[in-house]
């Protein structure tokens, strides 16, 4: 009798701020700029220099804490992290350690069948590292560089570290938990939240145990996954891994791997010649913070409804999935609007989620009422009109009336000669149809509205095709 | 309170000193004896005397977030041992140790 | 002629005001002075031949970040550092008109209590060249006492500044933690370095103070001052309570002399009008050194961290960025950083935090709390500043613990935050030997009035006898 397994994973988030300077000096912070040109004595460590902190990202953080539900630390302290890298100016990484900001959290994470609970252990500022470039060798394999090369422009760039519980048990849970995350953090305001550009890092720690049991097994760290469903296979993967030696009688050990979304393997990091020993110590050269009350209350009082909130309430109109795909997009104000402006549920979230956001179009931009009368309209006015409309639904002073006032083709005496053409042109795809193969009902009404420059109305094209073709 | 050669060791890889064998020996009585000496501070049951870190009681000291002039790149670069183009150069590194 | 050996920072400063002499030409004579004495003291690490300004000449010790200035902290391992910056007390001496004579010689990054861990050699003490001047701000002391500067900087982390003062016959302030700015002083141990003033007078170190001290917003520790500085005028101690600790009488290893200076200096205050009294520091005396010899290297060691041969200073090529590393390091520190780098690295370590480091900052909390009590009893704590008066080249140079135990006095005010001066009480043997006056918190201006009223009356002359 097999067992069943259960994964277990809890995640660790880096997300990079985007405040106009950095954590603990004044030079602007963000890309673009000319390598080493965004530096100063105190990012580079340079001897005597000493941090002075970013209100702006002290606030931040306290934000981001309340939105998740924590604790805010009456007293936060700042530590030192010690170790070498050359990314590492000072020889140590300025980080909240045993005092973080914020702590005891939560995310509720609608999920198909319930709503999941998944605990922040603790959300952290710190500084962000400098950015080494390895040269020559095997090019990108850091093992075989010759030589390598460090820009600090990134360096001391504020970075919020979110740990979470090990609440996690699916790589789709994961997934859905960081698409929230995700959407509160780029709703405060704090940051861009890109994985692709790195402003958004997640690394996961992953183990498996029989299921059932809750004791928690060993767990490997997995890095380097650059997308969500990068994340995704890399968590099934290594769950994977995992069950694979536990069932063949062998023991899972610590380890951290790299991700390779190419290939779908996992490579071991080399392992270090001594344990890894920080030697965390309070940072002398900051004092603690204390958020006011005041302080405190003025953010809570920027807050509005998380994404996960909305997707629940949202859920209960709509479907859960089509609930998270708005909230993720940040599209669900303007369903909400579109709605209120008289437009179908239903086909008001197709159109934003499909149509709008295909044609990339900034929903920022749309005005609801007028994309109502598009949602109302869409079956009535030809196809290229409607799409169209929708492409220029963005634009300063956008009327959707002029596109409402074109008509469909649906007489069948100008559609015949057109449908009558393409059946004679395609015998083999209607033996085919007559055989059996209905779905092919799709290419022929595709061949019509092609042919009519999509003036046709796709619902009689449907209709007449079915009725020449079976007849 | 006694160190042995190999905590020296240990702790020279840590603090990144490549110590001469010379130097372990020498740093191995030494420290040994100082050691001894600062331990005394083990002698004292401070188990409800809170942590001082700091002599000053400050707390909030923040700057608003507005953008100063950073260094030109040539006084960035300009004590730099090796430099190439506008970066710094160093010997290669063998893959990440840790992350942010 | 300039007669640099007696010439104070005040007086100079009248000069100047008279339009007797230029500051260039006090800059020059300084300079000329070092030219001629310098072999012999080795008070400096370089000169600075083309200063600006209108004022009063200062030598600036060497952790002292100087723009343009090659700085090195007497390490070897900053060997050709020139900075791009000024540290805000150098920015603040120029911005007062102040000419730099010269960067003076320092133990390695401060480390030391004699200069000669400085890797660049050691400086010698004015009053008899073969003994030390102290440490580990040694130069600044030996230029101010051999006539090579009117005033200078020095920063005091357990005792650098009080005790090569008290060496070598100057005054010395040790500030209040977080009165003067850290901004570009090369780092030992943050908790505890605070830059202060070397001078020949009382008024001479509040003036240099009050021209340093202060807010900086590059400091994130630093305060604004709660009073203005004053100058002190008063020649009495009518109403000012000063404790000693009754730990002082059985200090081991305080010499005869150094205690008879201090017990006359002790009825000087009395006759003029100080009421003295007995205080009780135990723990400080007991526990004062192995709380600063876990904290100190604690600190250090990570303040040290930075000097990895990738941005400046010099580099040992290597095949792999972690040799480089190691190899530059062990190449350019000296013994002293190693110990206290290696015994920090251990007090911080997995497994060795709590009892080491953990416990020395608890200590320190009973520290501060001792002195408050005290310092709730007493306007001032008096003490002498070194057990002994400045000892030959040498005579402690392989013995780190016997070196250590030059700071006895001087540590626990220091782990306090508290302020210390030192004045020079007489001389032992033909040698200088120093008072050390330890104020509340902010309490300088009390200091300096104290002090003042005592150098009146004891009339200490600061020009060693050999140079007179
Ligand atoms: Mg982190
Ligand atoms: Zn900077």
């Amino acid at each position: 009798m097999s067992t069943t397994w259960e994964t277990v994973v809890g995640l660790e988030i880096h997300v990079q701020l985007k405040t106009r300077t950095k954590m603990f000096c004044r030079c602007a912070a963000g890309y673009g700029a000319g390598e080493n040109t965004r530096t100063c004595p105190v990012c580079l460590g340079f001897p005597g220099a000493l941090p002075v902190m970013n209100r702006t990202a002290v606030e931040w953080t306290v934000k981001l804490g309340l939105a998740l539900g924590c604790e805010i630390a009456p007293r936060a302290v700042f530590a030192r992290k010690n170790y070498f890298y050359p990314d590492l100016p000072k020889g140590y990484q300025i980080s909240q350690y045993d005092k973080p900001s914020c702590e005891k959290g939560n995310m509720i994470v609608p999920m198909p069948d319930g709503e999941l609970e998944i605990g922040i252990v603790r959300a952290h500022l710190e500084e962000d590292a400098a950015k080494t470039v390895h040269m020559g060798g095997h090019s990108g394999r850091i093992g075989g560089a010759e030589y390598s090369l460090v820009d600090y422009n990134r360096g001391g760039t504020p970075l919020l570290e979110i740990v979470t519980a090990p609440d996690i048990h699916s790589s789709e849970e994961a997934k859905r938990f960081l698409l929230l995350l995700r959407q509160t953090v780029v709703e405060l305001g704090i940051s861009d939240a890109e994985m692709e550009k790195g402003t958004l890092r997640v690394d996961a720690n992953v183990s498996v145990r029989p299921a059932g049991s809750d004791e928690l097994r060993t767990r490997c760290e997995i890095k380097n996954m650059n997308s969500f469903n990068y994340i995704a296979r890399g968590i099934d993967a290594e769950a994977a891994r995992q069950v694979a030696i536990w069932e063949s009688g062998g023991e899972v050990k610590q380890e951290t791997f790299d991700f390779d979304a190419g290939t779908g393997t996992l490579t071991p990091r080399r392992s270090k010649e001594e344990a890894d020993d920080y030697r965390y110590f309070p940072e002398p050269d900051l004092v603690p913070v204390e958020p006011s009350a005041e302080m405190i209350e003025r953010l809570r009082g920027e807050l509005t409804e998380t994404p996960a909130a909305r997707v629940v309430r949202l859920g209960l109109d709509l479907d859960l999935e089509r609930a998270l795909v708005l909230v993720t997009g940040g599209l669900d104000g303007l369903y909400a609007a579109t709605v209120a402006a008289g437009a179908d549920r239903l086909a008001a979230s197709n159109v934003i989620a499909n149509n709008l956001v295909g044609a990339g179009v900034d929903p920022a931009a749309v005005d609801a009422a007028e994309l109502a009368k598009l949602v109302a309209a869409r079956e009535r006015i030809p196809r290229v009109a409607f799409d169209e409309a929708i492409a220029r639904s963005g634009d300063p002073d956008f009327s959707a009336d002029p596109f409402l006032a074109q008509e469909v083709v649906s007489d069948a005496s100008e559609l015949d000669p057109v449908i009558d053409a393409i059946i004679a042109a395609n015998p083999g795809q209607v033996a085919a149809f007559r055989g059996g193969k209905e779905g092919l009902l799709g290419f022929f009404v595709g061949q019509v509205m092609k042919e009519t420059g999509g003036q046709a109305d796709p619902r009689a094209v449907s209709e007449i095709v079915r009725a020449k073709l079976l007849g | 309170m006694a160190i042995d050669r190999e905590t020296v060791l240990h702790v020279a890889r840590l603090a990144r000193l490549d110590l001469t064998a010379a130097e372990a020996d020498r740093l191995t009585l030494e420290l040994g004896a100082i050691l001894e000496a600062v331990s005394k501070v083990a002698e004292l049951d401070l188990t409800d005397v809170p942590p001082t870190s700091h002599p000053l009681d400050l707390v909030n000291v923040w700057a608003d977030d507005e953008p100063r002039p950073s260094l030109a790149l040539d006084e960035a670069l300009a004590n730099a041992p090796a430099r190439e183009g506008d970066l710094f150069r160093v010997p290669p590194t063998h893959g990440p140790e840790v992350s942010a | 002629m300039i007669d640099t050996l007696r010439l104070t920072a005040e007086g100079a400063l009248a000069l100047i005001e008279s339009r007797e002499v230029t500051s260039a030409e006090l800059h020059a004579a300084y300079v000329a002075a070092a030219g001629a004495r310098d072999e012999e003291l080795h008070a400096y690490l370089r000169l600075v031949d083309a200063a600006e300004g209108t004022g009063v000449p200062i030598a600036l010790k060497d952790v002292i970040s100087t723009k343009g200035v090659e700085t090195t902290a007497g390490s070897k391992i900053l060997a050709g550092y020139v900075p791009v910056f000024d540290a805000t007390v150098a920015a603040r001496c120029k911005a007062a008109g102040m000419p730099i004579i010269g960067k003076t010689n320092t133990d390695e990054f401060a480390m030391g209590s004699s200069t000669e861990n400085s890797a660049y050699g050691p400086s010698f003490n004015p009053w008899d060249p073969t003994r030390v001047p102290g440490g580990s701000g040694g130069g600044t002391a030996a230029a101010v006492s051999g006539g090579l500067a009117p005033w200078g900087l020095g920063s005091d982390t357990g005792g650098s500044i009080k005790q090569p003062s008290a060496l070598c016959g100057n005054v010395g302030l040790r500030p209040t933690y977080g009165t003067v700015s850290r901004f570009g002083v090369v780092a030992f141990a943050s908790s505890l370095d605070q830059v202060g003033p070397v001078a020949k007078t009382v008024r001479d170190v509040a003036l240099l103070y009050s021209i340093i001290a202060g807010r900086d917003e590059n400091d994130s520790t630093t305060v604004e001052l709660p009073e203005i500085v004053e100058l002190p005028t008063a020649e009495t101690l009518a109403g000012v309570r000063i404790g000693i600790p009754k730990q002082v009488w059985d200090l081991a290893g305080i010499e005869p002399g150094v205690r008879a200076s201090f017990e006359t200096a002790i009825e000087t205050a009395r006759s003029l009008g100080a009421e003295i009294g007995e205080c009780d520091l135990p723990l400080s005396f007991d526990y004062g050194m192995a709380c600063y010899y876990l904290i100190a290297p604690a600190e250090a060691s990570s303040n040290l961290a930075r000097f990895d041969g990738v941005r400046y200073g010099p580099r040992v090529d290597a095949p792999t960025y972690r040799e480089m590393v190691e190899q530059t390091r062990d190449a350019g520190f000296g013994d002293e950083p190693k110990r206290r780098i290696m015994l920090g690295t251990y007090a911080l370590s997995a497994g060795y935090y709590d009892a080491f480091y953990g416990q020395a900052q608890r200590v320190r909390t009973l520290l501060m709390r001792e002195h408050r009590a005290a310092l709730d009893a007493f306007d001032l704590i008096a003490t002498p500043t070194s057990p002994t008066v400045a000892f030959p080249v040498g005579e402690r140079a392989a013995d780190p613990l016997a070196m250590y135990a030059c700071d006895v006095m001087t540590i626990p005010s220091c782990l306090a935050g508290l302020p210390g001066l030192n004045i020079p009480s007489g001389l032992s043997e033909g040698l200088p030997v120093g008072l050390q006056l330890i104020g509340p918190q902010f309490g300088e201006n009390a200091l300096f009035r104290a002090g003042y009223a005592l150098e009146c009356a004891i009339g200490f002359d600061t020009v060693p006898e050999r140079l007179r």
